[in-house]
């Protein structure tokens, strides 16, 4: 033991050393030089103070819904169909998704529903549901909007845009094996790596045809600077194919050290690839819909470096209270407690942005998806740091309140996110508007109603359940009973939210169906290239 | 930022010490642990019956990793006494849970021993407890009209019981019976065996 710890100091100290020098190096080198000015790089000359939520404003012009897009025509034009084929495959996958979802919650308050057959049982049903709106909804619109908004940002087309096309092909290959395998129950036993890792080596396969236009575009950009989005989602890219290699290496996940495996890859996958995905969004959207650059932009360098430094080794508090080494157990609550810090000051620039242009929220329903989005990260974050101390944990461990928690981030911190950035984009992308606009209202309180019945039937819900299981005088049968009013408020929400998900299916799919208008030519670079 | 590959690199680099910190230190500490003694690696039987386990996705709502009693009453409930690192020696993959929907199971073998008790169980669980939310896994069993020799006969009671004929067990109901059975870490460990003692109070028992 003494042996560990005297390992750590040591290590600790060298690892202060080497960020050290590379600060100095940095500095010296002006590699994190930038200033407010950098921030409005999103924009075309002379697009700052225009403010730009045509998706669905009633006076917008049929065909060129917004001044600065016709700038920006060429560059969306190359863009535009591997978004739609990503798309198309996420919406399919959040359409199959929430309703695995859904049943699997019918049956923890019916459990003798669909119990014919094994791949309707509980287990398998709610695995399905997992890692299709992670690895197929999620992760798939998260790459359509990076590979929607980077040329933007960079202002030059995207390269090689065909690669994204067969990487979509192939990753949509992969969930379809990976449904099939998870149906018929071959999995590889842990949660977040359910999906069998001879299938994974597709997904990483396909990987390689996301990140190679997306640098190559990077490398070609006519900006010196990178937009702060840009760190979100070139790290993001960086991080999560080592992740997801690395845990899915078979001979690996041996004993317990095989949990602490598990769950640094499973909270990665939500802290260095989903996270990346929304906070990049929001940095992008939020500034472009209002017209305004965010509120203070080098207060996002020490939102994105904290995130990284802290956000990476939490996951050991999925084990607080359990068989693994206490110091590790230890590290990672720290840590948790430390996300206070990049989380408040995403919250501070997005917030503020937001608050001094309230009127945008009112006009854009695009920017009130993204700004809730905002705001939920905020409070999965807040309420995530919370749940990892040790005093906290106890009562919420092995609950239903690790769900409610785990939604407030996937679904209404990322998902509410991704909805407004596709109510953006489409009309962009098809050069149309949505063809039924009074449905996304519908939709958007359809989600919000269903998630507010849903998380608060789970969090007071899973407090008793932990507070039940810790009292020794009760039975367990008596955990299990109180629970059962608060999973059946639970399945209302969570029908709610389904349904929502069909009518923005829907609405996507009649959104492709109209005719195209003719496409807009362009210049394929929205500013003359700088020597960097 | 203005450089992609500083950014690639720093990023990375925070990533590796992650690892370094959560999965190579920690998992050289576990490996030096001898298993727990006593422990014995599963049978070829258990073996497909915790691939059973595994297939019908158990770990979703049972946890198999009893918490210390400074922390919760676990050991009260019979669910045995706090678990360590080495009593997972033979575990590939682990199945340490992350909800009790259901009770811990790391001990269900000790507290539960009887076979029909766990066949009529998976069959229905209503038959045993009215209040269980459990899956019934009627797919793991067969209706006959009569038990072959051989066949392991679900014994049911009045209501759950075929009108006519008998309910056999499927050979993996029967291995995944023989893991359940197998699950005890009732052995004594040594006090200073490796686990998250963050909630040891002064005095408090281990």
């Amino acid at each position: 033991m003494s042996l560990t710890i005297g390992l750590l100091l040591t290590l600790s100290f060298v690892v202060s050393l080497i960020a050290l020098a590379f600060l100095i190096w940095a500095v010296a080198t002006r590699q994190m030089a930038f200033d407010q000015r950098s921030a409005s790089t999103i924009f075309v000359e002379g697009e700052e103070g225009h403010p730009d939520d045509a998706g669905v404003a009633p006076e917008s012009d049929e065909r060129v819904p917004h001044h600065f897009d016709t700038a920006r025509a060429g560059i969306d034009s190359v863009s535009a169909w591997p978004v739609t084929v990503l798309l198309i495959g996420a919406v399919v996958w959040l359409v199959l998704g929430s309703t695995f979802g859904m049943i699997a919650s019918l049956k923890l308050h019916w459990p003798d529903f669909l119990d014919a057959a094994a791949p309707l049982t509980f287990g398998r049903v709610r695995t399905m549901h997992l890692n299709l709106v992670i690895y197929g909804w999620s992760s798939l619109a998260g790459i359509a909007i990076m590979i929607w908004v980077m040329p933007r940002m960079f202002h030059t087309a995207l390269r090689y845009p065909k690669l994204p096309v067969i990487g979509a092909v192939i990753w949509n290959i992969a969930l379809i094996l990976a449904v099939g395998a998870l149906a018929h129950g071959w999995n590889d036993g842990e949660e977040w790596l359910e999906i069998p890792w001879q299938i994974d080596l597709l997904i990483a396969l396909a990987g390689v045809f996301f990140v190679i236009p997306l640098v190559a575009t990077a490398r070609a950009r006519n900006v010196h600077h990178i937009y702060v989005s840009g760190w979100y989602w070139l790290a993001a890219i960086c991080w999560f194919p080592v992740l997801f290699v690395v845990a899915n290496l078979p001979f690996l996940t041996t004993g317990a050290g095989g949990a602490t495996i598990n769950w640094w890859f499973a909270h990665n996958v939500l802290g260095l690839w989903l996270t990346p995905i929304g906070v990049g969004a929001g940095y992008y959207f939020i500034p472009k819909i209002i017209g305004k650059p965010i509120y203070s932009y080098s207060l996002s360098l020490l939102g994105f470096w904290g995130l990284a430094l802290f956000y990476s080794q939490v996951g050991i508090h999925h084990l607080i209270g359990g068989p693994v080494p206490t110091w590790v157990v230890t590290l990672s609550i720290v840590h948790s407690v430390m996300m206070f810090i990049p989380v408040i000051a995403v919250a501070i620039n997005q917030h503020v942005t937001v608050a001094r242009n309230l009127w945008a929220v009112k006009q854009s329903i695009a920017l009130r998806f993204i700004w809730l989005g905002a705001i939920c990260y905020t409070l999965a974050s807040f309420e995530g740091s919370l749940e990892a101390l040790r005093s906290v944990n106890t009562v919420t461990h092995f609950t239903q309140f690790t769900i409610g928690h785990a939604h407030l981030g996937a679904y209404a911190f990322l998902s509410f996110t991704l909805f407004g950035a596709i109510y953006y984009m489409m009309p962009r992308i098809t050069g149309r508007r949505w063809p039924w606009p009074a449905m996304i209202p519908v939709h958007f309180w359809l989600v919000v109603i269903g998630f507010i019945v849903y998380f608060v039937s789970l969090s007071i819900g899973g407090i008793y359940q932990g507070l039940a299981m810790l009292d020794a005088t009760k039975p367990f049968a008596d955990s299990v009973i109180l629970l059962k009013p608060y999973l059946e408020s639970r399945s209302i929400g969570g029908g709610l939210m389904t349904l929502g998900h069909y009518l923005f299916a829907a609405h996507f799919a009649a959104m492709l169906l109209k005719r195209r208008a003719e496409t807009v030519e362009g210049p394929r670079e929205t500013q003359p290239a700088v020597s960097a | 930022m203005n450089r992609i590959a500083p950014l690639a690199i720093l990023a990375l680099g925070i990533l590796a010490f992650a690892t370094l910190m959560l999965v190579v230190f920690p998992g050289i500490q576990i490996g030096s642990e001898a298993p727990t003694p006593g422990l014995k690696p599963y049978t070829a039987q258990q073996l497909r019956g915790r691939h059973v386990y595994i297939e019908q996705g158990c770990l979703y709502c049972h946890s198999q990793q009893p918490r210390s009693a400074d922390q919760a009453p676990d050991d009260e409930r019979g669910w045995g006494r706090a678990s360590v690192a080495s009593d997972y020696a033979y575990d590939h993959p682990h199945l340490m849970g992350t909800m009790r929907t259901g009770p811990d199971l790391l001990n269900v073998g000790a507290r539960l021993p009887s076979r029909d008790w766990q066949l009529t169980h998976l069959y229905q669980p209503r038959a045993i407890s009215k209040w269980s939310i459990m899956p019934a896994y009627p797919y793991l069993f067969e209706k006959k009209a009569q038990a072959a020799p051989g066949d392991v006969v679900v014994k049911l009671p009045p209501g759950y019981a075929p009108k006519d004929g008998v309910i056999v067990a499927t050979p993996d109901a029967i291995d995944l019976v023989a893991y359940l059975q197998g699950l005890n870490r009732t052995m004594p460990i040594e006090a200073h065996a490796v686990r998250d003692d963050g909630y040891e109070t002064k005095g408090g028992a281990k």
